[in-house]
């Protein structure tokens, strides 16, 4: 998603001073969803001035013909966001027992807008862009991916798992309708998260979010499509339908919260540790951190999924038509739909799969482990509604607004003029 | 004699080289962004709309004067805090010098956002610094230091300083001991001898410093995204979001060349004010 855009610097260090699982590339403190804004900065400021900057737009090639040359290669590179898989990179070791392919996994995506800036470039070139398949949220980014022709039409013979395995909630999505180009990787929702500790009552709705009781203490995000997300179902608009007027309306709303002096400040990815000590009682925040958070510092942060409504948001699947491994790639993206490589993925990263048979395969785990620290660790996972949403949470799901690029701009500015007050 | 006319301009063409290609053509190609239309999916042509910088002094006048009023107050605070301490070191420090300088630049060996984040902690709510205050009663339970200016100032301000400690200390260490000596001969106090000896004498390094600093501090995105909270958004991540996040290249170009400019007439200005007319030897 497009959240995360903004590089942002900010991360709880103590909290990743207490953490040895991660991967040592990352700074302390980051999770999955955390940046190195220093590295997409600097990718960014090199892709602009090498680029110049053009945008020529192509046309995708139809689908039969593009895969009817393709051969399996052997191998393939993966760009993915940090902290999106184990260490070990278990799924890929299996991927390559199963199947004999070698993954080359780097995670270079530390944030949408740069990565993106990155690899613009070499594809307006028709160059290579060192991936053949790649990990982005349904953001601005991907829109524009789509819009330009960048990406490959995915052959859909070739995905039986996804057929077979995906829940409805992951098929045929707003931002890229019957999934011509992506297949889900995961899953998360923006709600609001509060710390009961400070919170006397129980929060239920956006509302809340701008109750004066909570003067300087409440945090907004700093993403113009998260804090739009907000203005827009505060109002009772579905984001996905909002017209113009939706959005100066919305913005007027945010605007009216923030100089009450309710907002403490617009966050990025760094709304946890203020939310753990006290400096904010609640925050606009996303799922999983949430839940890791709880179950790796035994905190008892609050998630709630508002009656307004939140946003489900998904990190994506994609091959660059520059792809020198497509069939390998396109094989990978099937296998990480087997319900239980899902499952094993889901029990590291802790956002939502789009496999929903996972939660039961991981019921399975827990009994064969019963006793262990991890079968109750994977026990507690399989049966929280923050990894495997109910009925009734999808219900109140969202989709994002989804936006052209001329619109797009219009849409930011309106709202980073909230945020960047 | 041919050679030992060419080798000085052998020995800069290095040096020439990198400056043109890593400074002049990078600025030549943004200066022309900055005057371009479009968006990413058509691309940018070039146009020369002058407009684009209209619209962005326009929309970012609060955020630009906000930005050169932070660097200001910060620039000031490292006056304030790091001239003693540069004295002290160059005057008094005695065989212990290096080891001062060492302690000072001691902080720069963890990253800057770091460092950043860690001012987090000692700012928050009830952190080390407000927790305490709070328990006896000296600050209102409702108050708060993290996400305000204060905040970011003081963070620019500890960020910077040793850019402002050492060119002070470069002069006046270099100082001839004998010029103070001299001023008591001449029947100056210590306060007469320090307004009229040394402080003049350590102008050049003050400005070199402000330059360090102000020029730095002015442009920075770091604080304000760390420690700011609403109404504290500096330019810098104004260019930031509008590179990053809107890639709207023309512009951030343009409010780029709008500060730099400013950046520029500000420190001339100053440099006319004080005297230091030889804006460019200070380094010296």
């Amino acid at each position: 998603m497009s959240n995360r855009p903004r590089p942002n610097l900010n991360t709880p260090l103590l909290r990743g001073l207490t953490r040895a699982r991660r991967s040592p590339l990352v700074l302390p403190g980051m999770t999955r969803r955390r940046t190195l804004q220093a590295g997409g900065a600097a990718a960014a400021a090199l892709a602009l001035s090498a680029c110049g900057v053009g945008g020529q737009q192509r046309d995708p090639a139809a689908s039969e013909d593009y895969w009817a040359d393709k051969e399996q290669t052997g191998s393939l590179r993966f760009a993915n966001w940090p902290l999106y898989m184990d260490s070990e990179r278990t799924q890929l070791q299996q991927f390559t027992e199963s199947t004999g392919i070698e993954v080359d996994y780097k995670e270079d995506v530390q944030e949408a807008a740069s990565f993106f800036g990155q690899i613009q470039p070499r594809l307006a070139n028709g160059d290579d862009t060192g991936y053949d398949l790649m990990v982005l949220p349904n953001g601005f980014e991907l829109a524009k991916l789509i819009e330009l022709g960048y990406l490959v039409q995915l052959d859909h013979t070739k995905l039986p798992n996804y057929a077979e395995y995906a829940g409805e909630s992951y098929k045929n999505t707003a931002y890229d309708p019957g999934n011509q180009f992506t297949v889900p990787y995961t899953s998360g929702i923006t709600g609001i998260a509060y710390n009961p500790e400070y919170v006397d009552r129980e929060i239920t709705s956006i509302a809340d979010l701008w109750d004066p009781a909570f003067e300087g203490k409440v945090g907004m995000m700093g993403d113009a499509q998260e804090i739009a997300n907000f203005g827009l179902l505060l109002n009772g608009v579905n984001p996905a339908d909002s017209t113009l007027e939706d959005w100066e309306a919305a913005a007027e709303k945010l605007r009216e919260q923030r100089d009450a002096g309710i907002v403490r400040a617009y966050y990025d990815q760094d709304f946890i540790q203020p939310l753990t000590n006290g400096d904010l009682w609640m925050t606009m925040a996303w799922s999983g951190d949430i839940y890791q958070q709880n179950a790796e510092e035994g905190t008892n942060l609050k998630f709630v999924v508002p009656d307004e409504g939140a946003t489900l948001w998904t990190d994506n699947l994609m091959i660059p038509y520059t792809s020198q491994a497509p069939v390998d790639a396109i094989e990978l993206m099937n296998f990480l739909y087997d319900p239980e490589i899902a499952t094993g993925l889901t029990e590291y990263i802790a956002y939502i799969t789009p496999v929903p048979h996972a939660q039961e395969v991981m019921a399975e785990w827990a009994d064969a482990e019963d006793g262990s620290e991890r079968g109750e660790a994977l026990r507690e996972m399989a049966e929280s509604s923050l990894v495997f949403p109910t009925e009734g949470d999808y219900q109140k799901l969202h989709n994002y607004v989804n936006l052209e690029a001329d619109a797009q701009e219009e849409f930011a500015s309106l709202f980073h003029e909230i945020t960047q007050s | 004699m041919r050679n030992r006319k060419i080798t000085p301009y052998a020995l800069v063409l290095p040096a020439w080289a990198w400056l043109a290609l890593f400074f002049v053509v990078p600025i030549g190609g943004m200066l022309s962004l900055s005057l371009t239309t479009g968006n990413v999916i058509t691309g940018f042509e070039q146009s020369f709309a002058v407009g684009n910088y209209v619209d962005a002094v326009s929309t970012y006048w609060e955020q630009i004067l906000r930005s050169l009023f932070y660097g200001a107050c910060a620039t000031v605070l490292c006056i304030a805090i790091g001239y003693p301490v540069a004295y002290w070191i160059a005057f008094k420090g005695g065989p212990y010098k290096s080891t001062y300088l060492l302690l000072i630049l001691l902080p720069f060996f963890v990253s800057f956002v770091l460092r950043t984040i860690s001012w987090r902690f000692l700012l928050s709510d009830n952190g080390v610094v407000l927790g305490p205050l709070k328990s006896v009663g000296l600050v209102p339970e409702g108050f708060a230091l993290l996400n305000s200016a204060p905040a970011v100032i003081l963070g620019l301000a500890y960020n910077f300083l040793p850019f402002m400690i050492l060119p002070i200390y470069a002069v006046l260490e270099r100082m001839d001991p004998r010029m103070v000596e001299a001023a008591h001969d001449l029947y100056a106090g210590r306060f007469q001898a320090f307004v009229r000896v040394i402080l003049p004498v350590s102008l050049p390094g003050v400005f070199a410093g402000v330059l360090m600093t102000f020029i730095p501090t002015s442009s920075d995105y770091v604080n304000a995204s760390v420690l700011g909270g609403t109404h504290n958004t500096m330019i810098g991540n104004v260019i930031q979001t509008q590179y990053l996040i809107n890639n709207n290249y023309p512009i951030a170009s343009s409010i780029t060349f709008v500060l730099m400019g400013l950046l520029l007439i500000g420190i001339f200005s100053y440099a006319r004010a004080l005297g230091t007319e030889r804006v460019m030897e200070v380094h010296a």
